[in-house]
């Protein structure tokens, strides 16, 4: 069997095993499982661990689970977390200084080794986040190289959407609700009189090796095509939309726009946004030292454009405000994301608008500024503001 | 604080109206203890000694908040022989739980609290340390972080700024990888507008931040007022969540005088 090609069918024994194959493997197996009122992204060892027979019921500012009669597995969606919370990690050593009895400071690179993921349910979005975050972190000439050696390690297996959230808009920015190539395999879950299933596509050659060690039978034309109507179906039932305009110029177009003064009323700057986004990759510095002063750590830790520090100069921040800092987001997000590495920062998975406790909603910014610059006269590049 | 040739810096650690609970902290240190005491001279700290220094301080932390005349000169005096002089917790920082009395009428409380009212010396007002004096660093919470004061107390012997973010508990929330009990529970959580550092301790264990840090430096109050009210809190549990060890900080005071103003 090749790379590619394999395609088979396996059912809810060989999704266990596939997870005790990866472990087996000496991978970290990390997959979707109830917790805390939420489907949360832990290590799991089984697949008695997946949230089967639960769904979300998903609003801006809004998260509840909800029990599902089909006992799906993989029917939710913008959980709490994303996928960089195991390859971005919030907080990381970057070295380690320390004073010898000569006085010379001796400066160790952090070394320790970085597991070896296998991620179980990532839905296309989270695949296309991840091409994002590798754009940023490991395709510049400055390599992370921390982030590189734990994506290259890793094991994808996807799950394509069947079960669009409420929030959720992928269709509108390109990414999914159908898997485009970047995982070792591919599963579509179905659940219909014809049983529990999932039609699983290898990606890669390792992923055509793991399929072959799985209780499984070949695809038949009737599951892959039930698969193929339920994902087409999740397109059409997508909760949100953005705008169809070049989003990137919309941004640019309406800096001024007072609907930033209306958004910036509402928004808490508690980054709460920045933290679920699964493409935001912004860092700050933390350096530790100890009582004996003759050592010292460098670490990196997550860190958010709605943090005052985070703009912070010898004057003060130069985004002092809610409306710049929001600002900031949006138009990096959708917008200037593209100068700066070629694509959009938004995925469309929704988590944003979930985790915001006041329910702002990216999707409806991006109508309100469109209509307001369609009121406004449309087109026309306003002076970039410094700092407001 | 530069260590002088032949000698520690001067650690002092005093008391004002408080329940000790932050100068526990640093006796809690257990196993960075010994390297403190290694590394300062703790010339002044009753709750540790009854031996205390003469001064000056190169550092004195000063836990609670100031409710006496004989208190208020007290600060004085520690401030002039410390050369740095940094707060401990939400009394020092921000008057605490006890400058409830603020809106209230004293000698009420002590008509119906004490027998003998004529014995109670009292301010009519509990205010924090910076009211008095200059504060040179201010750690927040009820009580403090360990980890916080001990990255306090290393930052000023390695002579560089203390990493203590104001921004908000929901930063702390996420990285912790917590559940937002707000959004998925519909629990009131005060995270939103209240500093981090206890590393959002609270809604690990599934309930709401009750803003024992006191203020961040980013509060959007107009937008999330509403929220707690959306969650079941009417405006006395309102103004009660904000009048609690912060009370006398600022923005919590002003946002529920604004509330009972309506």
């Amino acid at each position: 069997m090749t790379g590619n090609g394999a395609t088979a069918v396996i059912g809810k024994d060989g999704l266990d095993a596939l997870i005790r194959a990866l472990a087996a493997g000496g991978r970290t197996v990390i997959g979707p499982t109830v917790r805390d009122g939420a489907i949360v992204l832990t290590e799991i060892a089984g697949g008695d661990e997946l949230p089967y027979g639960w769904g979300v019921e998903l609003e801006a500012g809004h998260y509840r689970l909800r029990r599902r009669a089909d006992g799906a597995a993989f029917a939710h969606s913008a959980g709490p977390q994303s996928w960089k919370t195991y390859l971005h990690p919030q907080r990381e050593r970057q070295w380690t200084a320390d004073r010898g009895a000569d006085g010379a400071l001796v400066v160790t690179e952090e070394d320790a080794p970085v597991p070896s993921y296998a991620f179980l349910g990532m839905r296309p979005c989270d695949l296309r986040a991840i091409a994002v975050q590798d754009r940023v972190l490991a395709g510049g000439p400055h390599t992370d190289s921390r982030y590189r050696a734990r994506r290259e390690r890793a094991f994808l297996v996807a799950v394509e959407c069947t079960e669009p959230g409420a929030t959720c808009f992928c269709t509108s920015m390109g990414a999914g609700p159908a898997v485009d190539g970047g995982y070792d395999l591919a599963l579509t879950e179905v659940v219909d009189d014809g049983g529990h299933r999932f039609w699983a596509r290898a990606g890669s050659e390792e992923g055509a090796a793991v399929l072959a060690q799985l209780p499984r039978r070949p695809a038949d034309p009737a599951t892959e095509s039930t698969a193929r109507q339920r994902v087409a179906g999740a397109a059409d039932r997508m909760g949100r939309t953005m705008p169809e305009v070049d989003l990137q110029l919309l941004m640019r177009e309406t800096l001024e726009a007072e609907r930033w003064n209306d958004v910036a009323s509402r928004c808490l700057t508690c980054g709460n946004c920045t933290m679920a986004c699964p493409t935001c990759f912004c860092t700050s510095a933390e350096d530790v030292t100890d009582l004996t002063g003759d050592h010292a750590e460098r670490w990196r830790r997550w860190e958010s454009c709605f943090d005052l520090e985070f703009s912070h100069l010898p004057d003060g921040p130069v985004r002092a405000t809610g409306r710049s800092r929001y600002r900031q987001w949006a138009t990096h997000k959708l917008g200037t994301w593209y100068d700066q590495f070629g694509s959009s920062g938004c995925v469309g998975c929704g988590r944003c608008i979930v985790w915001c406790p006041v329910g702002i909603d990216i999707t409806e910014e991006a109508h309100a500024l469109n209509q307001e610059r369609a009121a406004t006269g449309g087109v026309g590049v306003p002076p970039r503001e410094a700092s407001s | 604080m530069a260590d002088m040739p032949g000698t520690r810096p001067q650690l002092g650690v005093w008391k004002f109206a408080s329940c000790d609970g932050c100068q526990l902290t640093l006796l809690d240190c257990e196993d960075e203890l010994l390297g403190i005491a290694e590394r300062v001279e703790i010339s002044y700290f009753l709750e540790a000694s009854s031996a205390p220094g003469p001064g000056p301080y190169d550092l004195s932390l000063v836990e609670g908040s100031v409710t006496t005349t004989q208190d208020a000169e007290r600060i004085q005096g520690i401030r002039a022989a410390s050369r740095r002089l940094v707060t401990i917790g939400a009394c020092a920082t921000a008057g605490g739980v006890q400058a409830l009395r603020n809106y209230a009428d004293v000698a009420e409380f002590q008509a119906a609290v004490y027998a003998r009212p004529d014995y109670i010396d009292t301010l009519a007002t509990s205010t924090p340390i910076s009211a008095h004096v200059p504060v040179d660093f201010e750690l927040r919470g009820c009580p403090i972080d360990r980890g916080q004061l001990i990255e306090v107390i290393t930052a000023y012997l390695a002579g560089r700024t203390p990493d203590v973010p104001a921004h908000s508990v929901c930063f702390e929330c996420k990285r912790r990888g917590t559940t937002c009990v707000t959004v998925a529970h519909g629990t009131p959580c005060l995270g939103p507008i209240t500093h981090a550092g206890c590393g959002a301790l609270c809604p690990a264990y599934h309930r709401g931040c009750y803003g024992c840090f006191g203020p961040s430096n980013s509060i959007n109050f107009p937008s999330f007022i509403p929220l707690l009210r959306r969650d079941g809190m009417d405006t006395l549990d309102v103004v009660r969540v904000l009048r609690t060890f912060n009370t006398a900080a600022e923005e919590f005071d002003a946002a529920s005088r604004k509330e009972l103003s309506g």
